[in-house]
Protein backbone atom coordinates (compact mmCIF):
# COMPACT_ATOMS: atom_id res chain seq x y z
CA UNK A 1 0.00 0.00 0.00
CA UNK A 2 1.93 2.89 -1.39
CA UNK A 3 -0.42 6.25 0.18
CA UNK A 4 -2.88 5.21 2.67
CA UNK A 5 -3.92 8.96 3.11
CA UNK A 6 -4.72 9.30 -0.53
CA UNK A 7 -6.80 5.95 -0.53
CA UNK A 8 -8.96 7.46 2.71
CA UNK A 9 -9.61 10.79 0.49
CA UNK A 10 -10.47 9.29 -2.66
CA UNK A 11 -12.66 7.25 -0.38
CA UNK A 12 -14.40 10.49 0.92
CA UNK A 13 -14.49 12.39 -2.10
CA UNK A 14 -16.58 9.41 -4.35
CA UNK A 15 -18.51 8.18 -1.54
CA UNK A 16 -19.53 11.75 -0.09
CA UNK A 17 -22.56 10.29 1.87
CA UNK A 18 -20.16 7.91 4.27
CA UNK A 19 -18.51 10.42 6.58
CA UNK A 20 -21.31 12.07 7.92
CA UNK A 21 -24.24 9.99 8.14
CA UNK A 22 -22.84 6.62 8.93
CA UNK A 23 -20.89 5.78 11.24
CA UNK A 24 -19.82 1.87 9.86
CA UNK A 25 -18.26 3.60 6.83
CA UNK A 26 -16.61 6.38 8.97
CA UNK A 27 -13.26 6.61 6.27
CA UNK A 28 -10.20 4.60 8.04
CA UNK A 29 -8.09 6.91 9.81
CA UNK A 30 -4.68 6.93 8.07
CA UNK A 31 -2.14 7.07 10.56
CA UNK A 32 0.15 10.25 10.09
CA UNK A 33 3.48 9.27 9.67
CA UNK A 34 3.52 8.01 5.88
CA UNK A 35 6.83 6.64 6.56
CA UNK A 36 5.68 4.19 8.81
CA UNK A 37 8.54 1.70 9.91
CA UNK A 38 8.28 -2.15 9.66
CA UNK A 39 6.34 -3.57 12.15
CA UNK A 40 4.54 -0.26 12.77
CA UNK A 41 0.78 -0.06 11.40
CA UNK A 42 0.48 1.97 8.06
CA UNK A 43 -3.22 2.77 8.98
CA UNK A 44 -4.93 2.01 12.00
CA UNK A 45 -7.47 -0.79 11.67
CA UNK A 46 -10.79 -0.54 14.42
CA UNK A 47 -11.55 -2.88 17.00
CA UNK A 48 -14.03 -5.58 17.28
CA UNK A 49 -15.70 -6.42 20.66
CA UNK A 50 -18.29 -9.38 21.18
CA UNK A 51 -20.56 -9.02 23.91
CA UNK A 52 -22.56 -11.57 24.64
CA UNK A 53 -23.24 -12.72 21.46
CA UNK A 54 -25.69 -15.65 21.07
CA UNK A 55 -26.45 -17.86 17.74
CA UNK A 56 -28.84 -20.09 16.87
CA UNK A 57 -29.57 -22.21 13.70
CA UNK A 58 -33.40 -22.92 13.88
CA UNK A 59 -33.60 -24.59 17.14
CA UNK A 60 -30.03 -25.52 17.59
CA UNK A 61 -28.15 -22.52 19.83
CA UNK A 62 -24.85 -22.95 18.42
CA UNK A 63 -22.99 -19.70 20.47
CA UNK A 64 -23.44 -19.13 24.13
CA UNK A 65 -23.19 -15.87 25.33
CA UNK A 66 -19.62 -15.23 24.31
CA UNK A 67 -18.00 -12.16 24.94
CA UNK A 68 -14.39 -11.15 23.34
CA UNK A 69 -12.69 -8.59 21.72
CA UNK A 70 -10.00 -7.89 19.07
CA UNK A 71 -7.50 -5.15 19.33
CA UNK A 72 -6.73 -3.09 16.26
CA UNK A 73 -4.09 -4.48 13.47
CA UNK A 74 -3.74 -7.41 15.53
CA UNK A 75 -4.24 -11.27 14.77
CA UNK A 76 -6.57 -13.25 16.67
CA UNK A 77 -7.12 -16.78 16.29
CA UNK A 78 -9.78 -18.95 16.72
CA UNK A 79 -9.37 -22.39 17.91
CA UNK A 80 -11.76 -25.49 19.18
CA UNK A 81 -12.86 -28.85 17.44
CA UNK A 82 -15.56 -28.79 14.40
CA UNK A 83 -18.93 -27.82 15.81
CA UNK A 84 -17.60 -25.48 18.41
CA UNK A 85 -18.51 -22.33 16.92
CA UNK A 86 -15.61 -20.94 15.79
CA UNK A 87 -17.39 -19.86 11.92
CA UNK A 88 -20.56 -19.07 13.35
CA UNK A 89 -18.88 -16.48 15.74
CA UNK A 90 -16.80 -14.96 12.38
CA UNK A 91 -19.72 -14.98 10.78
CA UNK A 92 -21.64 -12.73 12.86
CA UNK A 93 -19.56 -10.09 12.80
CA UNK A 94 -20.00 -9.25 9.75
CA UNK A 95 -23.37 -10.25 9.78
CA UNK A 96 -23.05 -13.25 7.05
CA UNK A 97 -24.73 -15.50 9.24
CA UNK A 98 -28.15 -13.83 8.65
CA UNK A 99 -28.10 -14.94 5.08
CA UNK A 100 -28.79 -18.50 6.40
CA UNK A 101 -32.33 -19.10 6.30
CA UNK A 102 -33.75 -19.71 9.98
CA UNK A 103 -30.37 -18.48 11.52
CA UNK A 104 -30.37 -15.36 14.31
CA UNK A 105 -28.56 -14.11 16.58
CA UNK A 106 -28.79 -11.44 19.52
CA UNK A 107 -26.08 -9.52 21.60
CA UNK A 108 -23.37 -6.89 20.68
CA UNK A 109 -21.00 -6.44 18.00
CA UNK A 110 -18.98 -3.46 18.46
CA UNK A 111 -16.76 -1.84 15.73
CA UNK A 112 -14.46 0.57 17.44
CA UNK A 113 -17.96 1.88 19.72
CA UNK A 114 -20.74 1.56 16.76
CA UNK A 115 -23.07 -1.82 17.01
CA UNK A 116 -23.40 -3.54 14.08
CA UNK A 117 -26.62 -4.82 15.45
CA UNK A 118 -28.15 -1.57 15.73
CA UNK A 119 -31.45 -0.98 14.64
CA UNK A 120 -31.13 1.03 11.28
CA UNK A 121 -27.82 0.06 10.67
CA UNK A 122 -26.86 -1.15 6.92
CA UNK A 123 -26.06 -4.68 6.54
CA UNK A 124 -24.55 -3.50 3.72
CA UNK A 125 -22.03 -0.83 5.02
CA UNK A 126 -21.03 -3.52 7.95
CA UNK A 127 -19.71 -5.88 4.91
CA UNK A 128 -17.76 -3.10 3.43
CA UNK A 129 -15.84 -2.21 6.72
CA UNK A 130 -15.52 -5.87 7.89
CA UNK A 131 -14.54 -7.68 4.52
CA UNK A 132 -14.33 -11.84 4.93
CA UNK A 133 -12.30 -14.48 3.22
CA UNK A 134 -13.89 -17.99 2.94
CA UNK A 135 -12.47 -21.51 3.49
CA UNK A 136 -12.59 -22.62 -0.54
CA UNK A 137 -11.55 -19.94 -2.59
CA UNK A 138 -14.73 -18.64 -4.65
CA UNK A 139 -13.32 -16.05 -7.49
CA UNK A 140 -16.05 -14.92 -9.73
CA UNK A 141 -15.31 -17.46 -12.28
CA UNK A 142 -17.22 -14.80 -15.37
CA UNK A 143 -14.54 -12.24 -14.08
CA UNK A 144 -11.22 -11.65 -15.14
CA UNK A 145 -8.35 -11.40 -12.48
CA UNK A 146 -8.61 -7.69 -12.93
CA UNK A 147 -11.99 -7.59 -12.48
CA UNK A 148 -12.29 -9.78 -9.62
CA UNK A 149 -10.21 -7.46 -7.36
CA UNK A 150 -12.55 -4.66 -8.74
CA UNK A 151 -15.52 -6.50 -8.12
CA UNK A 152 -16.11 -5.82 -4.61
CA UNK A 153 -15.21 -1.88 -5.68
CA UNK A 154 -17.72 -1.95 -8.42
CA UNK A 155 -20.75 -3.79 -7.05
CA UNK A 156 -20.34 -1.27 -3.41
CA UNK A 157 -20.86 1.74 -6.63
CA UNK A 158 -17.59 3.08 -6.47
CA UNK A 159 -14.84 4.11 -9.57
CA UNK A 160 -12.16 1.76 -9.54
CA UNK A 161 -8.57 2.76 -10.88
CA UNK A 162 -5.94 0.53 -11.92
CA UNK A 163 -4.08 1.48 -9.07
CA UNK A 164 -6.50 0.17 -6.73
CA UNK A 165 -6.54 -3.08 -7.91
CA UNK A 166 -2.26 -3.00 -7.82
CA UNK A 167 -2.35 -1.98 -4.64
CA UNK A 168 -4.74 -4.98 -3.59
CA UNK A 169 -2.87 -7.29 -5.58
CA UNK A 170 0.33 -6.32 -3.85
CA UNK A 171 -1.14 -6.25 -0.32
CA UNK A 172 -2.49 -9.94 -1.27
CA UNK A 173 1.45 -11.04 -2.41
CA UNK A 174 -0.44 -12.01 -5.76
CA UNK A 175 1.35 -9.06 -8.22
CA UNK A 176 4.12 -10.24 -9.40
CA UNK A 177 2.34 -13.37 -10.15
CA UNK A 178 -0.49 -12.11 -12.12
CA UNK A 179 0.73 -8.76 -13.45
CA UNK A 180 1.03 -9.63 -17.11
CA UNK A 181 -2.20 -11.53 -16.81
CA UNK A 182 -4.81 -9.09 -15.73
CA UNK A 183 -7.30 -9.97 -18.60
CA UNK A 184 -7.10 -13.73 -17.92
CA UNK A 185 -9.92 -15.51 -15.79
CA UNK A 186 -9.57 -15.68 -12.45
CA UNK A 187 -10.49 -19.62 -12.24
CA UNK A 188 -7.46 -20.00 -14.04
CA UNK A 189 -5.39 -19.50 -11.19
CA UNK A 190 -3.97 -22.52 -9.02
CA UNK A 191 -6.01 -22.69 -5.66
CA UNK A 192 -3.60 -21.09 -3.50
CA UNK A 193 -3.42 -17.84 -5.97
CA UNK A 194 -6.79 -17.89 -6.38
CA UNK A 195 -7.40 -17.78 -2.58
CA UNK A 196 -4.84 -14.71 -2.64
CA UNK A 197 -7.10 -13.13 -5.24
CA UNK A 198 -9.88 -13.44 -2.73
CA UNK A 199 -7.95 -11.76 -0.61
CA UNK A 200 -6.79 -9.11 -2.43
CA UNK A 201 -10.46 -8.45 -3.54
CA UNK A 202 -11.55 -8.44 0.15
CA UNK A 203 -8.30 -6.10 0.54
CA UNK A 204 -9.51 -3.95 -2.68
CA UNK A 205 -12.75 -2.15 -0.76
CA UNK A 206 -10.37 -1.01 2.30
CA UNK A 207 -11.91 -3.13 5.08
CA UNK A 208 -10.66 -2.26 8.46
CA UNK A 209 -11.30 -5.90 9.65
CA UNK A 210 -10.70 -9.42 7.91
CA UNK A 211 -12.39 -12.48 8.64
CA UNK A 212 -10.85 -15.64 7.46
CA UNK A 213 -12.56 -18.63 7.89
CA UNK A 214 -10.01 -21.70 7.61
CA UNK A 215 -8.74 -19.92 4.77
CA UNK A 216 -5.95 -22.51 4.00
CA UNK A 217 -7.53 -25.73 5.23
CA UNK A 218 -7.75 -26.34 1.43
CA UNK A 219 -4.40 -25.40 0.03
CA UNK A 220 -1.06 -27.22 0.07
CA UNK A 221 1.72 -26.17 2.22
CA UNK A 222 3.34 -23.86 0.44
CA UNK A 223 0.52 -21.93 -0.46
CA UNK A 224 -0.59 -22.14 2.88
CA UNK A 225 2.39 -20.84 4.30
CA UNK A 226 2.28 -17.66 1.91
CA UNK A 227 -1.53 -17.22 3.70
CA UNK A 228 0.23 -16.99 6.74
CA UNK A 229 2.47 -14.88 6.17
CA UNK A 230 0.04 -12.48 4.47
CA UNK A 231 -1.51 -12.41 7.39
CA UNK A 232 1.52 -11.16 9.25
CA UNK A 233 1.89 -8.45 6.31
CA UNK A 234 -1.61 -7.45 6.08
CA UNK A 235 -1.99 -6.29 10.15
CA UNK A 236 -0.31 -3.27 8.82
CA UNK A 237 -3.49 -2.63 7.80
CA UNK A 238 -6.62 -4.85 9.00
CA UNK A 239 -7.48 -6.03 12.03
CA UNK A 240 -7.50 -9.76 11.55
CA UNK A 241 -9.52 -12.15 12.68
CA UNK A 242 -8.59 -16.30 11.36
CA UNK A 243 -10.41 -19.13 11.76
CA UNK A 244 -8.19 -22.31 12.07
CA UNK A 245 -7.92 -26.12 12.49
CA UNK A 246 -4.28 -26.07 12.64
CA UNK A 247 -2.79 -25.63 15.63
CA UNK A 248 0.72 -24.79 14.61
CA UNK A 249 -0.95 -22.09 12.26
CA UNK A 250 -2.48 -20.41 15.11
CA UNK A 251 0.72 -20.34 16.95
CA UNK A 252 2.44 -19.05 13.86
CA UNK A 253 0.26 -16.01 12.88
CA UNK A 254 -1.84 -15.08 16.04
CA UNK A 255 -1.23 -12.66 18.70
CA UNK A 256 -4.17 -13.37 20.69
CA UNK A 257 -5.86 -17.09 20.49
CA UNK A 258 -9.29 -17.99 21.62
CA UNK A 259 -10.49 -21.62 22.46
CA UNK A 260 -14.00 -22.13 21.68
CA UNK A 261 -15.93 -25.42 22.91
CA UNK A 262 -19.37 -26.26 22.23
CA UNK A 263 -19.99 -23.24 21.17
CA UNK A 264 -18.51 -21.15 24.39
CA UNK A 265 -15.45 -19.51 25.37
CA UNK A 266 -13.50 -21.79 27.36
CA UNK A 267 -10.27 -19.44 27.46
CA UNK A 268 -8.62 -16.08 25.58
CA UNK A 269 -4.97 -14.95 25.91
CA UNK A 270 -1.90 -14.00 24.47
CA UNK A 271 -1.32 -17.23 21.60
CA UNK A 272 1.97 -17.67 23.81
CA UNK A 273 0.32 -18.29 27.02
CA UNK A 274 -2.65 -20.17 25.50
CA UNK A 275 -0.10 -22.65 23.72
CA UNK A 276 2.45 -22.78 26.24
CA UNK A 277 0.60 -22.01 29.51
CA UNK A 278 -2.93 -22.59 29.74
CA UNK A 279 -5.34 -21.47 32.58
CA UNK A 280 -8.02 -24.25 31.72
CA UNK A 281 -7.28 -27.92 31.39
CA UNK A 282 -9.60 -28.17 28.43
CA UNK A 283 -7.61 -26.02 26.59
CA UNK A 284 -4.36 -28.06 27.62
CA UNK A 285 -6.16 -30.97 26.55
CA UNK A 286 -7.22 -29.86 23.21
CA UNK A 287 -3.87 -28.01 22.03
CA UNK A 288 -1.31 -30.32 22.78
CA UNK A 289 -3.84 -32.90 21.11
CA UNK A 290 -5.34 -34.79 23.89
CA UNK A 291 -8.71 -34.28 22.01
CA UNK A 292 -10.46 -32.72 18.81
CA UNK B 1 -1.17 -64.32 -12.64
CA UNK B 2 -3.82 -62.32 -10.92
CA UNK B 3 -6.18 -64.19 -12.40
CA UNK B 4 -6.14 -67.16 -9.87
CA UNK B 5 -6.50 -64.57 -6.90
CA UNK B 6 -10.28 -63.78 -7.97
CA UNK B 7 -12.49 -66.56 -8.45
CA UNK B 8 -12.96 -66.47 -12.67
CA UNK B 9 -16.90 -64.86 -13.96
CA UNK B 10 -19.45 -67.18 -13.91
CA UNK B 11 -21.35 -68.29 -16.38
CA UNK B 12 -24.27 -67.48 -16.01
CA UNK B 13 -22.89 -64.00 -15.15
CA UNK B 14 -21.79 -63.60 -18.33
CA UNK B 15 -24.90 -64.64 -20.30
CA UNK B 16 -26.77 -62.36 -18.00
CA UNK B 17 -24.37 -59.86 -19.00
CA UNK B 18 -24.92 -60.18 -23.15
CA UNK B 19 -28.62 -60.12 -22.58
CA UNK B 20 -28.80 -57.25 -20.89
CA UNK B 21 -26.31 -55.63 -22.94
CA UNK B 22 -28.41 -56.89 -25.87
CA UNK B 23 -31.88 -55.60 -24.77
CA UNK B 24 -30.50 -52.03 -24.08
CA UNK B 25 -28.80 -51.85 -27.74
CA UNK B 26 -32.23 -53.49 -29.04
CA UNK B 27 -34.64 -50.63 -27.49
CA UNK B 28 -32.21 -48.12 -28.55
CA UNK B 29 -32.32 -49.07 -31.92
CA UNK B 30 -36.16 -49.14 -31.64
CA UNK B 31 -36.31 -45.94 -30.58
CA UNK B 32 -33.67 -44.39 -33.40
CA UNK B 33 -35.85 -46.07 -36.43
CA UNK B 34 -38.66 -43.41 -36.14
CA UNK B 35 -36.12 -40.96 -36.26
CA UNK B 36 -34.31 -41.94 -38.70
CA UNK B 37 -37.08 -42.61 -40.47
CA UNK B 38 -38.69 -39.01 -40.14
CA UNK B 39 -35.64 -37.34 -41.28
CA UNK B 40 -35.35 -39.69 -43.74
CA UNK B 41 -38.76 -39.08 -45.77
CA UNK B 42 -38.34 -35.08 -44.76
CA UNK B 43 -35.24 -35.27 -47.15
CA UNK B 44 -36.93 -37.33 -49.75
CA UNK B 45 -40.19 -35.57 -50.05
CA UNK B 46 -38.85 -31.93 -49.40
CA UNK B 47 -35.76 -31.61 -51.15
CA UNK B 48 -37.87 -30.99 -54.53
CA UNK B 49 -39.25 -28.07 -53.46
CA UNK B 50 -36.24 -26.45 -51.88
CA UNK B 51 -34.87 -23.64 -54.92
CA UNK B 52 -33.55 -20.23 -54.13
CA UNK B 53 -37.38 -19.36 -55.55
CA UNK B 54 -38.86 -21.42 -52.89
CA UNK B 55 -37.81 -19.01 -50.06
CA UNK B 56 -37.85 -15.79 -52.09
CA UNK B 57 -41.50 -15.66 -53.43
CA UNK B 58 -45.06 -15.60 -51.31
CA UNK B 59 -47.27 -18.52 -51.79
CA UNK B 60 -50.14 -17.67 -54.27
CA UNK B 61 -52.80 -19.47 -53.37
CA UNK B 62 -53.27 -21.65 -56.74
CA UNK B 63 -54.68 -24.48 -56.92
CA UNK B 64 -53.83 -25.26 -60.24
CA UNK B 65 -51.09 -23.13 -61.52
CA UNK B 66 -47.54 -22.11 -60.08
CA UNK B 67 -47.59 -22.90 -56.19
CA UNK B 68 -45.16 -20.08 -55.52
CA UNK B 69 -42.88 -20.19 -52.41
CA UNK B 70 -42.98 -20.45 -48.56
CA UNK B 71 -41.56 -16.86 -47.47
CA UNK B 72 -44.30 -15.52 -46.09
CA UNK B 73 -44.76 -18.11 -43.56
CA UNK B 74 -40.54 -17.91 -42.73
CA UNK B 75 -41.13 -14.20 -42.06
CA UNK B 76 -44.26 -14.53 -40.10
CA UNK B 77 -42.50 -17.70 -37.82
CA UNK B 78 -39.64 -15.37 -37.36
CA UNK B 79 -41.41 -12.38 -36.41
CA UNK B 80 -43.85 -13.84 -34.10
CA UNK B 81 -41.52 -16.09 -32.40
CA UNK B 82 -39.10 -12.90 -31.79
CA UNK B 83 -42.76 -11.11 -30.07
CA UNK B 84 -43.32 -13.67 -28.04
CA UNK B 85 -39.33 -14.60 -26.92
CA UNK B 86 -39.13 -11.09 -26.09
CA UNK B 87 -42.03 -10.91 -23.86
CA UNK B 88 -41.92 -14.97 -22.48
CA UNK B 89 -37.74 -14.76 -21.90
CA UNK B 90 -38.31 -11.46 -19.57
CA UNK B 91 -41.01 -12.62 -17.72
CA UNK B 92 -39.83 -16.05 -17.17
CA UNK B 93 -36.18 -15.27 -16.41
CA UNK B 94 -37.64 -12.90 -13.63
CA UNK B 95 -40.09 -15.55 -12.55
CA UNK B 96 -37.10 -17.91 -12.02
CA UNK B 97 -35.06 -15.58 -10.20
CA UNK B 98 -37.64 -14.64 -7.57
CA UNK B 99 -38.10 -18.46 -7.09
CA UNK B 100 -34.43 -18.73 -6.26
CA UNK B 101 -33.27 -15.69 -4.73
CA UNK B 102 -36.19 -14.52 -2.98
CA UNK B 103 -39.29 -16.82 -2.97
CA UNK B 104 -36.93 -19.59 -2.44
CA UNK B 105 -38.92 -22.54 -0.22
CA UNK B 106 -41.62 -20.25 0.97
CA UNK B 107 -45.61 -20.73 0.76
CA UNK B 108 -45.66 -18.38 -2.35
CA UNK B 109 -42.92 -20.12 -3.92
CA UNK B 110 -44.13 -23.59 -4.22
CA UNK B 111 -47.66 -22.92 -5.30
CA UNK B 112 -46.27 -20.70 -8.31
CA UNK B 113 -43.65 -23.74 -9.13
CA UNK B 114 -46.77 -26.14 -9.05
CA UNK B 115 -48.71 -24.09 -11.22
CA UNK B 116 -45.65 -23.14 -13.50
CA UNK B 117 -45.92 -27.55 -13.81
CA UNK B 118 -49.95 -27.09 -14.18
CA UNK B 119 -48.62 -24.87 -17.26
CA UNK B 120 -46.23 -26.82 -18.71
CA UNK B 121 -48.59 -29.83 -19.11
CA UNK B 122 -51.45 -27.59 -20.72
CA UNK B 123 -51.80 -28.53 -24.28
CA UNK B 124 -50.70 -26.24 -26.84
CA UNK B 125 -54.11 -25.95 -28.41
CA UNK B 126 -55.62 -24.59 -25.03
CA UNK B 127 -52.87 -21.55 -25.09
CA UNK B 128 -54.58 -20.64 -28.60
CA UNK B 129 -58.34 -21.24 -27.48
CA UNK B 130 -57.71 -18.70 -24.47
CA UNK B 131 -56.07 -16.11 -27.10
CA UNK B 132 -59.28 -16.78 -29.17
CA UNK B 133 -61.40 -16.23 -26.80
CA UNK B 134 -59.86 -13.35 -24.98
CA UNK B 135 -58.58 -11.49 -27.75
CA UNK B 136 -59.53 -12.54 -31.25
CA UNK B 137 -63.36 -12.83 -30.64
CA UNK B 138 -63.52 -9.29 -28.82
CA UNK B 139 -61.47 -8.09 -31.76
CA UNK B 140 -58.93 -6.17 -29.15
CA UNK B 141 -56.77 -3.87 -31.01
CA UNK B 142 -59.32 -3.27 -33.84
CA UNK B 143 -58.44 -6.88 -35.71
CA UNK B 144 -59.46 -10.62 -35.27
CA UNK B 145 -56.85 -12.39 -36.18
CA UNK B 146 -53.42 -11.06 -35.71
CA UNK B 147 -49.86 -11.25 -35.28
CA UNK B 148 -49.56 -10.05 -31.56
CA UNK B 149 -52.04 -12.32 -30.73
CA UNK B 150 -50.64 -15.53 -32.23
CA UNK B 151 -47.40 -14.44 -30.22
CA UNK B 152 -49.36 -14.41 -27.21
CA UNK B 153 -50.54 -17.68 -27.04
CA UNK B 154 -46.75 -18.82 -28.41
CA UNK B 155 -45.50 -16.81 -25.34
CA UNK B 156 -47.71 -18.42 -22.88
CA UNK B 157 -46.57 -21.36 -24.15
CA UNK B 158 -42.89 -20.59 -23.82
CA UNK B 159 -43.27 -19.17 -20.57
CA UNK B 160 -43.31 -22.62 -18.32
CA UNK B 161 -40.36 -23.54 -20.41
CA UNK B 162 -38.09 -20.66 -20.23
CA UNK B 163 -38.76 -20.43 -16.08
CA UNK B 164 -38.20 -24.01 -15.80
CA UNK B 165 -34.90 -24.09 -17.48
CA UNK B 166 -33.46 -21.03 -16.01
CA UNK B 167 -34.81 -21.64 -12.23
CA UNK B 168 -32.54 -25.10 -12.58
CA UNK B 169 -29.75 -23.25 -14.10
CA UNK B 170 -29.92 -20.38 -11.48
CA UNK B 171 -29.93 -23.30 -8.58
CA UNK B 172 -26.71 -24.39 -10.08
CA UNK B 173 -24.73 -21.18 -9.10
CA UNK B 174 -22.62 -22.37 -6.36
CA UNK B 175 -23.59 -20.11 -3.52
CA UNK B 176 -20.22 -19.65 -2.50
CA UNK B 177 -20.35 -16.81 -5.20
CA UNK B 178 -23.32 -14.86 -3.48
CA UNK B 179 -21.69 -15.38 -0.25
CA UNK B 180 -18.18 -13.89 -1.99
CA UNK B 181 -20.45 -10.70 -2.69
CA UNK B 182 -22.50 -10.58 0.17
CA UNK B 183 -19.62 -10.36 2.06
CA UNK B 184 -18.02 -7.62 -0.05
CA UNK B 185 -20.93 -5.41 0.77
CA UNK B 186 -23.17 -6.06 -2.35
CA UNK B 187 -26.60 -5.43 -2.14
CA UNK B 188 -29.03 -8.11 -2.79
CA UNK B 189 -29.85 -6.83 -6.80
CA UNK B 190 -26.80 -6.55 -7.74
CA UNK B 191 -25.56 -9.87 -6.08
CA UNK B 192 -28.64 -11.16 -8.65
CA UNK B 193 -27.54 -8.76 -11.93
CA UNK B 194 -24.07 -8.76 -11.55
CA UNK B 195 -22.87 -11.75 -9.97
CA UNK B 196 -25.27 -14.36 -10.42
CA UNK B 197 -27.10 -14.03 -13.81
CA UNK B 198 -23.91 -13.63 -15.89
CA UNK B 199 -22.77 -17.29 -14.50
CA UNK B 200 -25.91 -18.61 -15.00
CA UNK B 201 -26.00 -17.02 -18.35
CA UNK B 202 -25.14 -19.88 -20.93
CA UNK B 203 -27.62 -22.05 -19.46
CA UNK B 204 -30.04 -19.90 -19.46
CA UNK B 205 -29.80 -18.71 -23.11
CA UNK B 206 -29.71 -22.30 -23.76
CA UNK B 207 -33.19 -22.82 -21.65
CA UNK B 208 -34.45 -19.74 -24.42
CA UNK B 209 -33.17 -21.26 -27.62
CA UNK B 210 -34.77 -24.46 -26.71
CA UNK B 211 -38.26 -23.01 -25.94
CA UNK B 212 -37.92 -20.95 -29.45
CA UNK B 213 -37.06 -24.20 -30.82
CA UNK B 214 -40.13 -25.80 -29.74
CA UNK B 215 -42.42 -22.66 -29.82
CA UNK B 216 -41.27 -22.01 -33.81
CA UNK B 217 -42.74 -26.00 -34.37
CA UNK B 218 -45.92 -25.18 -32.70
CA UNK B 219 -49.33 -25.61 -35.38
CA UNK B 220 -52.53 -25.05 -32.44
CA UNK B 221 -51.56 -21.52 -30.59
CA UNK B 222 -51.63 -19.82 -34.00
CA UNK B 223 -54.81 -22.05 -36.20
CA UNK B 224 -57.33 -19.45 -34.66
CA UNK B 225 -54.72 -16.00 -33.43
CA UNK B 226 -52.83 -15.46 -36.45
CA UNK B 227 -55.07 -17.51 -38.89
CA UNK B 228 -53.13 -17.92 -42.28
CA UNK B 229 -52.59 -15.70 -44.95
CA UNK B 230 -50.61 -15.91 -48.63
CA UNK B 231 -48.57 -12.75 -48.55
CA UNK B 232 -45.68 -11.56 -46.67
CA UNK B 233 -46.83 -9.14 -43.69
CA UNK B 234 -45.08 -7.28 -41.21
CA UNK B 235 -47.53 -5.28 -39.76
CA UNK B 236 -48.03 -7.20 -35.87
CA UNK B 237 -51.89 -6.05 -36.40
CA UNK B 238 -52.46 -8.29 -39.31
CA UNK B 239 -53.09 -11.79 -40.34
CA UNK B 240 -49.50 -13.35 -40.52
CA UNK B 241 -48.69 -16.92 -42.18
CA UNK B 242 -46.03 -19.19 -40.57
CA UNK B 243 -44.19 -22.15 -41.35
CA UNK B 244 -46.48 -24.70 -39.53
CA UNK B 245 -49.92 -23.24 -40.51
CA UNK B 246 -48.39 -23.35 -44.14
CA UNK B 247 -47.99 -27.43 -43.64
CA UNK B 248 -51.03 -27.78 -42.06
CA UNK B 249 -52.64 -25.91 -44.89
CA UNK B 250 -51.12 -27.73 -47.86
CA UNK B 251 -50.66 -31.62 -46.49
CA UNK B 252 -54.43 -32.08 -47.03
CA UNK B 253 -54.40 -30.63 -50.57
CA UNK B 254 -55.32 -33.38 -53.42
CA UNK B 255 -52.60 -31.38 -55.47
CA UNK B 256 -49.72 -33.12 -55.23
CA UNK B 257 -47.54 -29.64 -55.95
CA UNK B 258 -48.85 -28.46 -52.43
CA UNK B 259 -48.05 -31.24 -50.46
CA UNK B 260 -44.93 -31.23 -51.66
CA UNK B 261 -44.41 -27.63 -50.72
CA UNK B 262 -45.76 -28.72 -47.35
CA UNK B 263 -42.42 -31.06 -46.97
CA UNK B 264 -40.10 -28.77 -48.35
CA UNK B 265 -41.86 -25.97 -45.65
CA UNK B 266 -41.10 -28.86 -43.00
CA UNK B 267 -37.69 -29.52 -43.70
CA UNK B 268 -37.06 -25.78 -43.64
CA UNK B 269 -38.64 -25.35 -40.54
CA UNK B 270 -36.55 -28.72 -39.07
CA UNK B 271 -33.34 -27.51 -40.53
CA UNK B 272 -33.92 -23.77 -38.53
CA UNK B 273 -34.86 -25.59 -35.25
CA UNK B 274 -31.85 -28.04 -36.09
CA UNK B 275 -29.41 -24.94 -36.06
CA UNK B 276 -31.22 -23.50 -33.14
CA UNK B 277 -30.84 -26.71 -31.20
CA UNK B 278 -26.69 -26.76 -32.50
CA UNK B 279 -26.04 -23.45 -31.61
CA UNK B 280 -28.09 -24.45 -27.90
CA UNK B 281 -25.33 -26.74 -27.49
CA UNK B 282 -22.42 -25.19 -28.32
CA UNK B 283 -23.52 -22.14 -25.92
CA UNK B 284 -24.15 -24.85 -23.08
CA UNK B 285 -20.39 -26.79 -23.69
CA UNK B 286 -18.63 -23.04 -23.02
CA UNK B 287 -20.96 -22.98 -19.95
CA UNK B 288 -18.94 -22.71 -16.92
CA UNK B 289 -21.12 -24.35 -14.70
CA UNK B 290 -22.22 -28.03 -14.34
Amino acid sequence: MSDPTHAAVRRETEDPMSSQHDPIVTPSRPVAAAGAAAGQPQHLARSVTVERLNAWYGDQHSIKDLTLSFAPNQATALIGPSGSGKSTVVRCINRMHEEIPGARASGRILLDDTDVYAPGVDVVAVRRAIGMVFQKPNPFPTMSIFDNVAAGLRLTARKVGHDQVESALRGAGLWEEVKDRLGKPGIGLSGGQQQRLCIARALAVEPDVLLMDEPASALDPISTLKIEELVQQMKSRVTIVIVTHNMQQAARVADQTAFLLDGELVEVGATEKIFTNPDDSRTEEYVTGKFG
Amino acid sequence: MSSLAFAPVSGRRRRTDKIARGMVALLTGVALVPLVLILYYLVKQGIGAISLDFFTTDPTGSFLGDPGGIKSAIVGTVLMVALATAVAVPVGVGVAIWLVEFGRASKLAHAVRYFIDVMTGVPSIVFGLFVYITLVIGNVGGSSFAAWKGATAVALLMLPIVTRSAEVVLLLVPNALREAAYALGAPRWKVVFRIVLPTALPGIVTGVLLAIARAAGETAPLLFTAAAVNATAFNYNDSMNSLPMLIFKNVGQAQDRLVTIAWGAALTLVAMILMLTLLARLIQRRSRLS
